[in-house]
This record gives C-alpha cells, structure tokens and sequence, in this order.
C-alpha cells in the first residue's frame, strides 16, 4: 500500500539526529514494549508480513507522530484484536475481561534464547528455475496495490541490472494477508541514481533493492 | 535518562497503555512475563554490535573468512556463534577505496540484530529513511562524514528479509594489529555506513 511507512525520497522530515552513546531503550516501558511484542509474535497466530502491515497501517498522522515502540504497540493491538486474544473491553479496563482465543504456543522464559537463537528463516525451497540470471537488465512493476507490498515506490517502474540471485523467499505480498507464503525468487536489482532521481541525481550513486520475481519484467 | 520507577500514578499514558497490555496478556495466561526479561536482558547486555566488530575484525586478519563472508555470510557470521533472530540472511558488503556502502530501511526498520543488535532510533526515523536512498552525501556529513566526490556510493535498502553488514576498509597503519584490538576501531555506524572504522589511536 501507498503508506506512510514507504519512506525512500520522502522531503521534510529534517536532518538525522545521531546521537553519541545512545541507549538501547528511552524509557522503562519500551523494554516491557518490545518484549510483549516479541512474545505476542511467539504465539504463532500471525507473521511478520501481517505484523509490518498493521504498522504501516496506521494513520499516517499518527505514524508520523509516533517513536518506533509506540507504533509496535499501536500495530500490535490491532493484531491482537484481529486474532481473538485482546477486546475492546479488556483495554478500556486495563486487565482481562474477556476470555481469549486460544495460542499455538506461549513463550516461556527458559525457551527464549533458543527461540531468539533460531530465528524465523523465510526461505523456502522453489521448484521453478529463476526467471533471471546475474546481468539481466529488468523493468520494475508499475503497480499501487492497496495491500503490503515490498516494491516501494521509488523503485516502481525502474529499469535496473540484477546483480544477484538470492533465494526463494515468502512473499509478503499474500503472506501478510493470509492468502499463503507463495515463495518466489529473490534478486538483487540495481538501480543508477539517475535512473530513479532524474535530473540532478547524484551522479556517483547507485540503489539496490531485493525484488521477489513478480515485481519484475525484463527490459 | 530513562525513567526507572514502577508507580502507577508515575506511569506517562503510554507505559500505562503498554503495562495494560502486559498485564491483560499474562492475567490470559498469554504470555510469560518472565519472558520479557529474558528478551530485554539477551537485547541490552548480550547482542550487540561487538558481535559485528569481530566479524569484520576477522574478517581484515583472515583471508580465508573474508571469502565466506563475501560468499556466504550466514554461514561465516554463524561460525562465530552469531545466529537468529533478525540475521537469518545475512549479506556482508565490503567496502572499498572506490565504493561507499550505506544501508537503510525505507520500507520498516529492517535492521541486523544478531551481529549489530537493536537499531538506534535515528535508522527507523523518518530522516534517515527517507534521505539515505536519494541524498546519501547529505545524510553522511550529518554524522560527520565528507566522502571525496568521485567516491562511489551504494545504497542497499533492504526490502526482503536480507540483512546487510557493512564491512568498513582497514584503516591504515594497523597492519601488525591483534584481531581483538582491531575489533575497537568496528563502530556499529561504521557496520552501517554512516561512518569509517576508527583511525588507530
């Protein structure tokens, strides 16, 4: 979707504001925020896919006005709400009013490093051949669909080199809407700068995205 | 300064809102909260960009490993013990004395967790994403950095569940160095682009 997350080339946002030493957390409740998060993912009832399109779902007004927690929390909300576990109810009282559905699994804290050590791989094996090979030239999809997608717009309707195959990968574009993991080959495509900026690009530089093969043509 | 106090008529409307969902989650039996503590500790005491400052380290004393970075970088980065979550993919891109590497996010936050940790909060604001894919040279002397005008800049935004470790040239004068001493000069902005590994002191 055309959301407030699809950032690349976005204006007047302002510098970058490094800043020297910064701690991992700004406050106590972004370390409860991130692990409430993480459990709530550890229950199995919904993927990343679904979990990145709840984020970028939000109003762009209030994603605009959010840190980065507070929009895992305003996501994750939704989220629990869509699968059944949390009511409208139980929020507006704080504590659980309403029984939940029911979890694949809960995360127990003896179970955490394994699970964080294994991670969640999203490759999958492809029957197919790649459509592409290092060194073809291909033209990026012209498309705005209204669900996730993970072709921004910048890089839409784009002609670029593929520099690399990667593997075969989820698609996020189903997968985040329950429609199925559908992997397909990933690649490595390359852009000129001018290719994408126009006039006045910076003539030295060079953006690479990592495109599923149905955002892609060739040339 | 974080503020550390637990009283509820201390808590600002938004860690009241997160407590209320930790405490509606575990009164469900839902969650662990002991879990949390767990995830919280593992994330600000024992992943971080050190783990990423001895991949690169290593990777400039042993030709070898620098090999399998460049060809298979999970599988490098795994030997190390340097697995999982949010670094199941990894790609290691070098830089050298003609190109520049720069990584970003535009789409989300996606980020290198198992050898760089969590991300700061500039990498998932709004600035940096929006800027770093069409104004690199802008965002780099933001944090100081001048690049010569004919360096070339490359820009990888990581759209698909790909991670990407920046591994920053040797800087000079270093050649007798202990991988562990060298391990000092591998900031994490260095790892992301933003900067250059440290010159020796």
């Amino acid at each position: 979707m055309n959301g407030p997350q699809d950032l690349g080339g976005q204006m007047g946002f302002g510098p970058v504001a490094p800043e020297k030493d910064e701690p991992y957390f700004h406050a106590a409740w972004e370390r409860r925020a991130l692990g409430v998060t993480l459990c709530a993912g550890a229950m199995g009832a919904w993927n990343i896919d679904e979990s990145r399109h709840a984020r970028e779902s939000l109003h762009p007004a209030d994603y605009y006005a959010s840190s980065y927690y507070e929009i895992w929390i305003k996501a994750l909300e939704t989220l629990l709400k869509r699968h059944g576990f949390v009511s409208d109810r139980d929020l507006v009282a704080g504590k659980a009013v309403d029984p939940a559905a029911a979890p694949k699994r809960v995360l127990k804290a003896e179970n955490v490093l394994a699970v964080l050590a294994t991670g969640g791989p999203c490759d999958r094996p492809i029957a197919t051949p790649a459509r592409f090979k290092a060194g073809d030239l291909v033209q990026t999809k012209n498309f705005h669909p209204t669900g996730h997608t993970r072709l921004p717009r910048y890089a839409r309707g784009k002609q670029g080199a593929v520099e690399a195959v990667r593997d075969g990968f989820v698609f996020p574009d189903t997968n985040a809407h329950g429609q199925g993991e559908n992997p397909q080959w990933v690649y490595t495509v390359v852009f000129e700068g001018a290719e994408i900026w126009g006039e006045g690009a910076d003539p030295t530089l060079t953006v690479s995205i990592d495109a599923w093969e149905s955002y892609l043509e060739p040339a | 300064m974080s503020h550390d106090h637990d009283h509820d008529n201390e808590l600002d409307p938004f860690a009241a809102r997160v407590r209320a969902l930790e405490t509606i989650l575990t009164q469900k039996g839902l969650i662990d909260p002991a879990a949390i503590d767990v995830i919280v500790d593992t994330y600000e005491t024992k992943i971080g960009p050190r783990n990423g400052a001895k991949v690169v380290a290593k990777a400039w004393v042993d030709p070898d490993f620098a090999a399998l970075l460049k060809r298979d970088a999970t599988v490098a980065i795994g030997s190390l013990g340097y697995t999982g979550r949010q670094g199941e993919h990894m790609q290691a891109v070098f830089n050298t004395v003609d190109t520049h590497n720069l990584v970003v996010c535009t789409l989300c936050s996606c980020y290198p967790w198992s050898v760089l940790g969590l991300p700061p909060v500039w990498y998932k604001a709004p600035p940096y994403r929006s800027r770093a894919v069409i104004d690199p040279r802008g965002v780099l002397e933001e944090f100081g950095l001048t690049l010569p005008a004919t360096t070339k800049i490359r820009v990888w935004d990581s759209t698909a569940e790909l991670r990407y470790l920046v591994v920053p040239t040797r800087p000079k004068g270093t050649e007798d160095w202990s991988e562990e001493r060298l391990a000092d000069l591998v900031t994490r902005d260095a790892m992301i682009g933003t900067e250059l590994a440290g010159a020796p002191k």
